[in-house]
């Protein structure tokens, strides 16, 4: 007989290890960042291909109105910046400033969403579609992809709002508020690429 | 935009010079000569080339698997030499439960391939460069120019040193090179025939260049090697490799038509048909190759100046010049 | 209302596809007869639609897979009686936009609906098990990555019936499948499938990735993990970096399909070459995706049964990486002849001759575990060996085709076919059969029969030399592929030989097919309740077979490579534990399966304009996402005493067993 009797001391301790889902959750969290940024590199790399492809219709310059894309910026800087308050809050154990801030931060954040589709409505309306060149075809791809990660990211804010309220913070909670705070910001550093590469370096 | 070589190939249809010690590859050469022999014996078109560019990549060919095997059959030999020699019921062979590391071999495993891949490289660096598809062949004659444009499905043939156009068929004299001028008026395809050696692709708004040289008379096989839709299978034409006096003759056969190829008899042609037969064009509008490669066919002014490049893998796509398009797309010049 | 949907989208006209939509009719009918009678609509829902246990997940990954390997081998033997048809003025038996179809499905579905599922099948089913975990790191949304790649099968097979498939091959070369070239719902269908199961896959990615970094068992160090943990790491990686790509490219075709953009038009300024780069920027990385678990596999098998340690571990792991790293940096070499400088393309020729350093080092790795070793010949070591011989020969004929040189005339011929067969076929299928058989009693508690297991292997090889040595040949002969016919009479033979070595894989297909049904009807004879039947060295083969939900009832502490090899040496392999602690487990969810199903709707909608049914396939995958986040009953404990008495049963025959034959049970037994 080979078996042998083993005392499960160290498995009391250790089956614990296994659903500590915090610290796993982030990683992956992190890896799908890492591979969204794939996608906006991907479509980055598509807007610097196509970034003369005018084919007779308008140039980046003709069309970016750069003053109005400071404002979208920055409304979206000061969204990342009440998210952070939101986030001191939620390490504070603050619940209704939680709320609050995050309420705050939507506002900004549908804001900037509501900015870029007129800026878009404008822009189609001018006959400067995305049809029309393959420029402007990348330019309201990247553009709109980004755009609609924002409006996830808002209809997430509206889901832990409601969240927050019903299961006040506990540890489900601050860890989808610390996905989504990973979210907002890596929209925020996105969103700094395109107005450099894109507007920036399209009126320049 | 690469300046062309200024040296040219030195094409001697002898030995080539990839590889310094001649010896090794003469004897490389030697090792795989059953296969040579074997695949000469099928009537295999890709290695009984009738050219210098065919004839230098049969070589190249021949060398890079002479060369692998040197790695690839004694594996082979080994593996299944050990899976005999040590199978379970032969208890008799060494059994080394434990042994499984050995530095020496280990150093071996990756030195051996480090050093064929590392001739290879040289090889491949230097007939890269040799048998780019761009670069003019070397000649004392004066070269023919042929501009092809792929079509659905057929091929476009333009000679605008002669003023004379064919379908499906092409012909040029032995021992003269020849320089193709090659776009797409429709989706990819590509340029190639076999027995002359490169293919390349041939893609709408961008001009692709291709140059080639027969030795030896005859009618070859040529073809679109990338599939482009429903007519594809029959996208054929014949290449003519002929005497100085067959190619004037057959730029007299051509000539002698009435067709002329102006801007109805292409907006006909480029509707898709299949199995097209051999036809020529007595004249051609001047000009008509630039005007597919920008689309503007309607008489409208294209819509841009050509783009500048393509800014892919870091580098400019070649002479391949992009030309961004009219509102005249496919459809709306086949009406 | 149904968008460009009607009655005459159904084809009618072509009795082939009606012919088969009688029989899938009947078949399916037959099937749901069959479980409405015997009422198992409960245990399907219950046990396996609902799942979130890896095994039960890995197993229907693979289930899907064989299934999709019947449909995509049937377009293999149609091309093939084609071509071995249609020469010198004959139009065959299928006319070119079927063939077109045919040829288009048979890429599309061997590489994203058989090959795929198959190799994250197989991770599914034994990652866990060799890290020692209970499973992995996120279990809903693995469930959720199986449907959703269930989902973009589901639409593939409609296409046969519902309207068409893409005509564009299976890369969807624009502008050939720009709504200009091809304006049927066939590249539609296509774009769907494709990001449907892409998204899914990318999810089994991330998911595996963290599962391998953060759950290995305790003492289990990186460089203590089993080599094929080390491929599917690298894999998910492959994955997780390659595969935004792909969902960016279709992404970016379908805006021009849909919302008349201009990225790889003819006019407006697109740029077809634009595409070409991308998709095989993701397209190189893939072929290694599905390869490098296969190195992991045969790793295994070469080791378990030379009854020796896999020879140089580190060399191989380093060779993994590199082979990983390396996957990005060759992908130009799929397109030498597009006119890139004689500079570009010799620098990635050299590059792809590079990746063969690694891959013979592999190669030389296995040669050696061989060596003064004790070789069992099972069906996987067959399996190996046959791959062995077979990869080195496509490995050569791949650097030759690296060469720019040789492939300006090599490229898109038949050789080309030929080469990338030999390495699909010899490397990924032999591997996941070899597979099949080497972790089938893992799975099921049961061997696979040896005998109908060999007669299939000798079929696959033969079968294979015999259906692609020919294209070898016609590619020198200046044959292209996705000919619909050719005039050229002294090619037929050839295909006619080809078309023959087809059939003689079909048989293997069919003995596989055999081998399953035989095994089953014979599981009393070949149960494996030692859990251990081939003498492993592995995790995995520590439990019971099959494994016990919870996999572990007391996670293995690790300190050894080969860990439960040394156990048994030891006689410790088997240790009776006093106490159980209670187990932390996922409980089981119908939101995937759910979510599988609106994304069919989804695409659906998509594929035939019919936008109001895709907004509620889409409005319906958000809502139920959202509720599953509001779920908060998503785990529970299993109680120690019923740890305790599982793991008592499966004791009393293992005691038995292990007073008969000693520490390591199955070795001699098998040799």
């Amino acid at each position: 007989m080979n078996t042998s009797v083993i005392t499960a001391g160290h498995d009391v301790a250790g089956h614990h290890e296994h659903h500590d889902d915090g610290s796993k959750t982030l990683l992956g969290f992190w890896i799908y960042l890492m591979s969204d940024c794939l996608i906006f590199s991907g479509l980055f790399a598509t807007f610097a291909v196509m970034a003369h492809a005018y084919a007779g219709g308008p140039t980046g310059k003709e069309i970016f109105d750069l003053k109005y894309v400071l404002g979208e910026t920055m409304l979206l800087l000061v969204s990342s910046f009440t998210f952070g308050m939101a986030m001191l809050n939620m390490h504070a154990g603050r619940r209704n400033k939680v709320l609050a801030w995050l309420a705050i931060t939507f506002l900004f954040g549908a804001a900037f969403v509501g900015m870029e589709i007129h800026e878009f409505a404008a822009l189609i309306h001018e006959g400067a579609g995305p049809d029309r060149s393959a420029f402007l075809s990348a330019y309201f791809t990247l553009v709109g992809t980004h755009g609609l990660h924002v409006t996830c990211g808002l209809i997430w804010i509206v889901v832990m709002l409601d969240m927050v309220r019903r299961h006040g913070l506990d540890a489900v909670v601050k860890r989808r508020l610390s996905c989504l705070s990973l979210f907002w910001h890596f929209l925020d550093v996105i969103w700094i690429c395109v107005f450099t590469f894109v507007y920036l370096h399209g009126v320049l | 935009m690469r300046a062309p070589h200024p040296h040219g190939i030195p094409f001697k249809p002898s030995k080539e010079s990839f590889v310094s010690k001649r010896s090794v590859v003469s004897a490389l050469r030697w090792s795989c000569a059953g296969l040579a022999v074997f695949l000469a014996g099928c009537n295999m078109e890709v290695l009984s080339p009738k050219g210098d560019v065919g004839m230098h990549e049969k070589n190249l060919i021949l060398i890079a698997l002479g060369l692998m095997s040197v790695v690839v059959i004694p594996v082979i030999v080994l593996t299944l030499w050990f899976a005999w020699r040590y199978r379970a019921s032969n208890t008799k062979a060494t059994y080394a439960p434990k042994w499984s590391h050995s530095t020496k071999i280990e150093a071996a495993m990756w030195g051996i391939p480090c050093v064929i891949i590392a001739i290879l490289g040289v090889i491949t660096w230097r007939s890269t460069h040799q048998l780019d598809p761009y670069k003019p062949l070397v000649s004392d004659v004066k070269p023919v120019t042929i501009e092809a444009v792929a079509m659905d499905w057929k091929w476009l043939f333009i000679y605008p040193d002669y003023g004379v156009a064919s379908v499906n068929q092409i012909a040029f004299p032995v021992d003269t090179p020849v320089n193709f001028k090659i776009t797409s008026a429709t989706v990819m395809n590509a340029f190639f025939i076999p027995q002359l050696g490169s293919q390349i692709y041939a893609m709408a708004g961008m001009q692709t260049k291709l140059h080639l040289i027969a030795r030896e008379a005859g009618s070859y096989d040529g073809l679109s090697s990338n599939y482009s839709g429903a007519g594809f299978s029959d996208m054929r034409f014949k290449a003519i490799a002929t005497t100085e006096q067959g190619f004037q003759d057959w730029l007299a056969k051509a000539k002698a038509g009435a067709a002329t190829l102006d801007l109805p008899t292409y907006q006909a042609l480029e509707q898709p048909s299949e199995k097209v037969p051999v036809s020529y064009y007595a004249t051609v509008a001047p000009g008509l190759f630039e005007d597919i490669l920008h689309k503007d066919m309607d008489g409208k002014p294209a819509g841009d100046k050509p783009m500048e490049g393509m800014p892919m893998h870091g580098e400019p796509a070649h002479d391949g010049v992009a030309v961004a398009a009219s509102h005249n797309d496919h459809a709306q010049a086949a009406e | 209302m149904f968008g460009k949907l009607s009655l005459s989208s159904i084809p009618f006209d072509q009795p082939i596809v009606m012919v088969t939509l009688l029989m899938v009719a009947i078949g399916g009918a037959a099937l749901f007869g069959g479980i409405t009678y015997f009422r198992k609509w409960g245990y399907l829902w219950n046990e396996w639609f609902t799942t979130v246990d890896h095994k039960k997940i890995g197993i229907m990954y693979v289930i899907l897979a064989l299934v999709m390997l019947l449909r995509g081998f049937a377009d293999a033997i149609m091309m093939r009686g084609q071509q071995a048809l249609a020469a010198a003025g004959d139009q065959g038996y299928l006319p070119p936009h079927h063939f077109d179809q045919i040829f288009s499905a048979h890429g599309t579905i061997m590489i994203f609906f058989m090959a795929m599922p198959f190799i994250v099948g197989l991770m599914n089913l034994i990652v866990p098990l060799q890290i020692g975990a209970r499973d992995v790191a996120y279990p809903f949304l693995n469930s959720l990555s199986f449907w959703l790649t269930a989902s973009g099968v589901v639409l593939i097979m409609l296409s046969l019936f519902i309207g068409e498939f893409s005509t564009a091959g299976w890369l969807a070369y624009p502008p050939l499948s720009e709504l200009q070239f091809s304006p049927g719902v066939g590249v539609d269908y296509y774009i769907w499938a494709l990001q449907l199961s892409g998204l899914g896959t990318t999810l089994s990615g991330i998911n595996f990735i963290v599962t391998i970094l953060r759950m290995r068992t305790p003492g289990m160090t990186l460089m203590k993990m089993p080599v094929f943990s080390w491929t599917a790491l690298v894999t998910n990686v492959l994955i997780v970096a390659a595969f935004p790509i792909l969902t960016v490219t279709l992404a970016l075709l379908g805006a021009d399909r849909y919302l008349g953009m201009h990225f790889f038009t003819n006019d407006l300024g697109g740029n077809a070459m634009m595409y070409v780069n991308l998709i095989w920027i993701w397209g190189h990385p893939e072929v290694y995706i599905l390869m490098v678990p296969c190195f992991g596999v045969f790793s295994e098998i070469i080791s378990t049964f030379s009854g020796k340690p896999l020879f140089g571990y580190k060399s191989m792991v380093w060779a993994t990486v590199a082979i990983g790293v390396l996957s990005f940096l060759v992908w130009l070499h799929h397109f030498f002849t597009m006119g890139s400088g004689a500079n570009v393309n010799a620098f990635f020729g050299i590059a792809t001759m590079v990746i063969s350093i690694p891959t013979g080092v592999k190669v030389f790795n296995w040669l050696f575990t061989m060596y003064r070793g004790r070789i069992r010949f099972t069906v996987p070591v067959l399996w190996t060996i046959g791959f062995m011989v077979t990869f080195v020969i496509g490995g050569m004929t791949g650097v030759l085709l690296a060469v720019p040189g040789a492939d300006f005339v090599l490229h898109n011929s038949l050789f080309l076919i030929a080469h990338f067969h030999n390495m699909i076929i010899g490397g990924v299928v032999f591997g996941c059969l070899a597979a099949l058989n080497f972790w089938f009693p893992k799975a099921f508690g049961f061997k696979l029969e040896e005998r109908w297991g060999k007669w299939s292997f000798w079929c696959w090889l033969v079968g294979f030399y015999v259906a692609f040595f020919p294209l070898y040949a016609l590619g020198f002969m200046g044959a292209t592929r996705r000919m619909q016919h050719y005039d050229n009479p002294a090619w037929q033979p050839y295909f006619v030989v080809a078309f023959i070595g087809a059939a003689i894989i079909m048989a293997g297909i069919g003995f596989t097919v055999l081998q399953i049904a035989v095994s089953i009807r014979n599981r009393a004879a070949n149960r494996d309740l030692t859990g251990d039947p081939w003498g492993g060295r592995t995790l995995e083969w520590a439990t019971s077979s099959p494994a016990p939900f919870y996999n572990f009832a007391v996670l293995p502490e690790v300190s050894e490579l080969d860990q439960f090899w040394a156990d048994k040496e030891h006689k410790r392999a088997y240790p009776r534990h006093a106490h159980y602690a209670d187990i932390h487990m996922p409980r089981n969810t119908g939101v995937g399966v759910v979510m599988g199903g609106l994304a069919t709707v989804l695409g659906f909608g998509l594929i035939w304009h019919i936008w109001w049914l895709a907004i509620l396939g889409l409005a319906g995958m958000i809502g139920a996402f959202i509720a599953r986040s509001y779920d908060r009953d998503v785990d529970y404990y299993v109680p120690g005493a019923e740890v305790e008495k599982i793991e008592r049963e499966r004791l009393v025959p293992l005691s038995k067993l292990i007073d008969q034959v000693g520490a390591a049970p199955a070795e001699q037994k098998v040799a």
